[in-house]
């Protein structure tokens, strides 16, 4: 009997591993950046390119980078989110208009509504280098001191923002992660 | 039975990616030493939106935009490692395909030393065994014949 003991425990543990293993999403990549200070950035305003937006000008509180384009079906799926976000104005949404075409993003605000307090135009997608971004949409919590305090890679959902982005808001430093 | 083998064998072939060409259309160095190292770097950086594809091979724009991020790294001076770096810093450790030691994956690094150890135990416990069976038979085939 005792022979089987420790064949059985093995093969166990390899279960656990694998089972969680199985669990857990290879598409989702957790950002270094988590509690980190953000990257800078100045970048020219969509709407208006002889504005721009400095990630500098954005201290002192904390808000919120939204990195979307119009090539991106997730984004189109998340925007009533973002819109309904913008309701509740807790937060500057800032918007990383990623590798698109000014027009295309312009016309994509008029058709479907406008969530950002202000898009920063990355058309050859560098800031969103220095950010690890990978695949839009991707949404950062940046704290008032600057530090990035949480990424969630998907579609945004009132379920995330609820449950990670607004207690994250109303006690930043408390706790910072990342999540799909 | 052999045939079936025979055909599996030759699907695998044809699986086996051929040996792709750079996706760039343009040389990024005309000096071959630069063009060489940019080449290597590209083939050891994960396209973190195709996940099984590194920078070199694919052709989606994060890759492009990384490919140009190490060539502008490379023309500015900085080593590999540098580079290296600069990518680990911004997408993590899961951006290079040949990780380095940490200590979240020291135990998988460490593995195949403590599997091999492990291993030499037990071969060791039943080799003690096997013989002390054996000598006892011996023992019992001695009292057998007196």
């Amino acid at each position: 009997m005792a022979k089987f003991i420790v064949p059985l425990v093995l093969f166990l543990l390899m279960g656990v591993f694998l089972y969680v293993g199985l669990q857990r999403d290879p598409r989702y990549v957790p950002s270094p950046l988590i509690g980190k200070s953000a990257p800078e950035f100045t970048l020219p305003s969509l709407q208006d390119p002889s504005y721009t937006v400095a990630s500098t000008e954005l201290a002192g509180r904390p808000w919120v980078l939204n990195v979307w384009g119009t090539w991106c079906s997730g984004c189109r799926q998340e925007h009533g989110v973002l819109l309904e976000i913008a309701r509740q104005n807790a937060v500057p949404l800032v918007g990383l208009n990623w590798k698109d075409e000014d027009d295309a993003a312009k016309k994509w605000l008029r058709d479907l509504g406008n969530p950002y307090a202000v898009v920063a135009v990355d058309r050859e997608g560098r800031t969103a280098v220095d950010w690890g971004v990978y695949g839009a949409p991707e949404t950062f919590l940046i704290g008032p001191d600057g530090t990035v305090l949480y990424k969630h890679i998907a579609p945004m959902t009132m379920e995330v923002w609820r449950t990670e982005f607004l207690p994250r808001i109303e006690a930043p430093h408390s706790k910072s992660g990342s999540s799909t | 039975m052999m045939r079936t083998i025979h055909a599996m064998l030759a699907m695998l072939l044809l699986a086996v990616p051929a040996l792709a060409p750079a996706i760039d259309t343009e040389r990024a160095f005309d000096d071959p030493v630069l063009q060489q190292r940019y080449e290597n770097i590209n083939r050891e950086l994960r396209c973190l939106v195709c996940q099984n594809q590194t920078i070199a091979d694919s052709n989606a724009g994060l890759a492009s935009d990384l490919r140009r991020e190490v060539r502008e790294l490379i023309a500015a001076g900085k080593t590999d490692d540098e580079i290296r770096e600069f990518m680990i810093e911004r997408y993590g450790d899961f951006v290079l395909y040949r990780p380095r030691m940490t200590a979240q994956n020291l135990l998988l690094w460490a593995a195949p030393i403590l599997l091999l150890v492990f291993g030499v135990i037990a071969a060791l416990r039943v080799i003690r065994r096997r013989a002390a069976e054996a000598d006892d038979e011996s023992v019992e085939t001695e009292a057998d014949s007196t």
